[in-house]
């Protein structure tokens, strides 16, 4: 590829990029990478979700020198770095904010792409990428979860693995082959550590990198959802397009002060967040003779414990729970309207739209109280909006009255 | 060395041939796959270790009166073991009409205790304490007219995750996520006051 014509500038520059293209890269991935000139304030968690990242593997490689695997040492291990190693209480509270930091980041970051029809062709691979991070993430957030062993961490790994019981045939054996024990054991703490930092990590990265390969080839969607492409000025630049360096290299430093701004209040004055982002009944050592009570999982993952806990049989149950989970994954095939963004559809999509965001949150509110009573009912009716905006998008995403969209974006003020 | 590609019919590529190698090498790759993946999955089956710590638990009943419990570890799991009266033992038939599965036929539990008082023994009771739905420990609620649990309550388990409800035998209320009865282990008496738990006669372990 390299042209042998191309005159290098002499120096250690020339040099380097003689032999790697280094400059070249910068220039097309930076320079040359037109973005839509009108992002607003939800194109900032594309970026934070990949400083959480990068944050949470510097953090967690620190974590793991002083950690102990093992269900003997393990809790003792954690209070080792709380309470002795310098600083370990900062460097465990970074990590811990991170964890929920990275599921508000990669929530808001998912429902953009709700509002702006960002799933819809031609970036159904970019969404689906984005699926499996998320899923991975799950993995991930509930590995990290049970490592500090104490009580909701074996209690939170005996209810999840449980739910491969719930596999017709296979499951009570697949159970036994997860957990590596009768019950949740050391056997399984230990594998649980390894894959949460070597295994899942480098998933991440991976699927990350397919992510932003994606992204570069389908350019990004914007808040009007009208493709800039189509709009080229006579050196084949889009007309409503910016270069992201420096426009959106600025915004997304701007995003990352006032971000780490509320993570640092939070990671330096309030790291349990009223009992959400780590729970009292973590800070006692896990016991397998008594349940926490009451016993609620992570904010992140309470929508879907929620359905699981409404339904009254445990198969459909635990059925109901993967759908919720998978349904993301169908959205780019389940929505037909001929528009993207939430501004140019009409009231049926921005109804179920709002259904479902009253949903998700009730849902994330439910999980976290008792499955008893009205609590029960509201999820139900919960479960029922939220199901519906993905099982009747086909009916009203075709039949929704659409405004028109311009050519353009629209300039600003 | 290279007079046939350069001349004559040899030149040509074999489609077919070449076809066939890729597949019978693809196939051939993805047998020795899965072969050589076979020893990582199984390192994740529980340990010689594991399953050694998995022997059958002896408990002494002596010291156990009418409506107490006990609560012992038999691989990893804790066992419930309480001594129940005969009225609580009486009144089990009374509520079947509330119950998924009164008879046992859909729960996991062995021969012996497979019937309306889910036990070998009329008043000792043996489960596993797990909450058949996902694995918490329901908590003990034995007085009838429970507080918690209405006037109308029999007597029995409250599971704190998930409110499934268990009666005297184990046996699960209408209403509950949890599908199917509580779990009963192998088990037998050695003699009037001592219990083995993971061993009958039948020499089976299983109840995994």
């Amino acid at each position: 590829m390299a042209n042998q014509d191309v005159q290098y500038p002499p120096g250690f520059w020339g040099w380097l990029n003689k032999r790697m293209p280094v400059q070249k890269f910068l220039r097309e991935q930076l320079l040359e990478y037109y973005a839509p000139k009108n992002f607003n304030v939800w194109y900032f968690f594309g970026s934070l979700a990949l400083l959480v990242l990068v944050m949470q593997l510097f953090t967690g490689i620190f974590l793991t020198m002083f950690y102990k695997v093992g269900d003997a040492s393990a809790f003792d291990s954690v209070e080792y770095i709380m309470r002795e190693v310098d600083y370990g209480w900062l460097i465990r509270y970074l990590h811990t904010t991170g964890a929920s930091a990275f599921f508000i980041v990669v929530y808001l970051h998912m429902y953009r792409a709700l509002m702006y029809g960002s799933y819809k062709a031609p970036r159904e691979l970019l969404w689906l990428f984005g699926m499996f991070i998320y899923l991975a993430l799950m993995a991930e957030a509930f590995m990290g979860y049970v490592l500090p062993w104490g009580n909701m961490s074996y209690w939170a790994a005996q209810v999840i693995i449980n739910l491969f019981s719930t596999i017709p045939v296979i499951g009570p054996g697949l159970v036994e082959w997860i957990r590596g024990d009768y019950g949740v054991a050391d056997a399984t703490v230990d594998r649980f550590f390894a894959l949460h930092v070597v295994a899942i990590p480098l998933v991440l990265l991976l699927l990350v990198a397919l992510h932003l390969v994606a992204l570069r080839q389908v350019g990004s969607n914007n808040p009007e959802g009208i493709e800039i492409k189509g709009n080229l000025d006579a050196d084949g630049k889009p007309l409503d397009g910016i270069p992201f360096h420096p426009y959106y290299t600025v915004k997304d430093v701007f995003g990352i002060g006032v971000f780490l701004t509320l993570f640092a209040i939070v990671a330096f004055f309030v790291p349990t967040f009223g009992n959400l982002f780590m729970e009292e009944a973590n800070f006692e050592p896990a016991n397998p003779l008594s349940t926490p009570e009451p016993i609620a999982p992570s904010w992140y993952f309470t929508p879907y414990y929620a359905i699981l806990r409404a339904v009254p049989n445990q198969r459909l149950g635990a059925l109901l729970l993967l759908i919720a989970v998978l349904a993301f994954f169908f959205l780019p095939w389940l929505d037909r309207s001929p528009v993207k963004s939430v501004r140019y559809r009409g009231a049926l999509f921005r109804g179920f739209l709002a259904i479902f965001t009253v949903s998700f949150l009730s849902l994330m509110y439910l999980g976290l109280k008792p499955a008893t009573g009205a609590y029960v009912t509201a999820a139900r009716v919960a479960a029922i909006g939220y199901f519906s905006f993905f099982l009747l998008m086909p009916w009203y995403s075709r039949v929704d009255r659409t405004k028109p969209v311009p050519q353009r974006l629209r300039s600003h003020a | 060395m290279t007079d046939a590609v350069v001349t004559g019919e040899h030149s040509e590529v074999d489609k077919g041939r070449r076809k066939f190698l890729t597949v019978a090498t693809s196939a051939t790759a993805a047998a020795g796959a899965v072969f050589a993946i076979t020893p990582f999955i199984a390192s994740w089956e529980p340990s010689e270790r594991a399953r050694a710590m998995g022997a059958p638990v002896t408990v002494d009943l002596s010291k156990l009166d009418v409506g107490q419990m006990v609560t012992y570890v038999w691989r990893r799991q804790p066992i419930y073991i309480f001594k129940r009266s005969p009225q609580m033992v009486a009144s089990l038939p009374t509520h079947d009409g509330r119950l998924k599965d009164p008879q046992s036929k859909e729960s996991e539990q062995p021969a012996y205790a497979r019937n309306e008082r889910r036990s070998r023994r009329v008043d000792i009771a043996v489960l596993i304490a797990t909450c058949t739905h996902l694995g918490c420990l329901p908590k003990q609620h034995f007085d009838a007219g429970d507080a918690v649990l209405g006037t109308d309550w029999p007597g029995g388990f409250l599971c704190p995750c998930h409110g499934s409800r268990f009666d005297m035998a184990g046996r699960v209320f209408n209403g509950s996520p949890a599908s199917t009865n509580l779990r009963i282990p192998p088990y037998s008496f050695i003699n009037e006051n001592t219990l083995l738990i993971g061993q009958d006669e039948s020499g089976a372990q299983g109840a995994g």
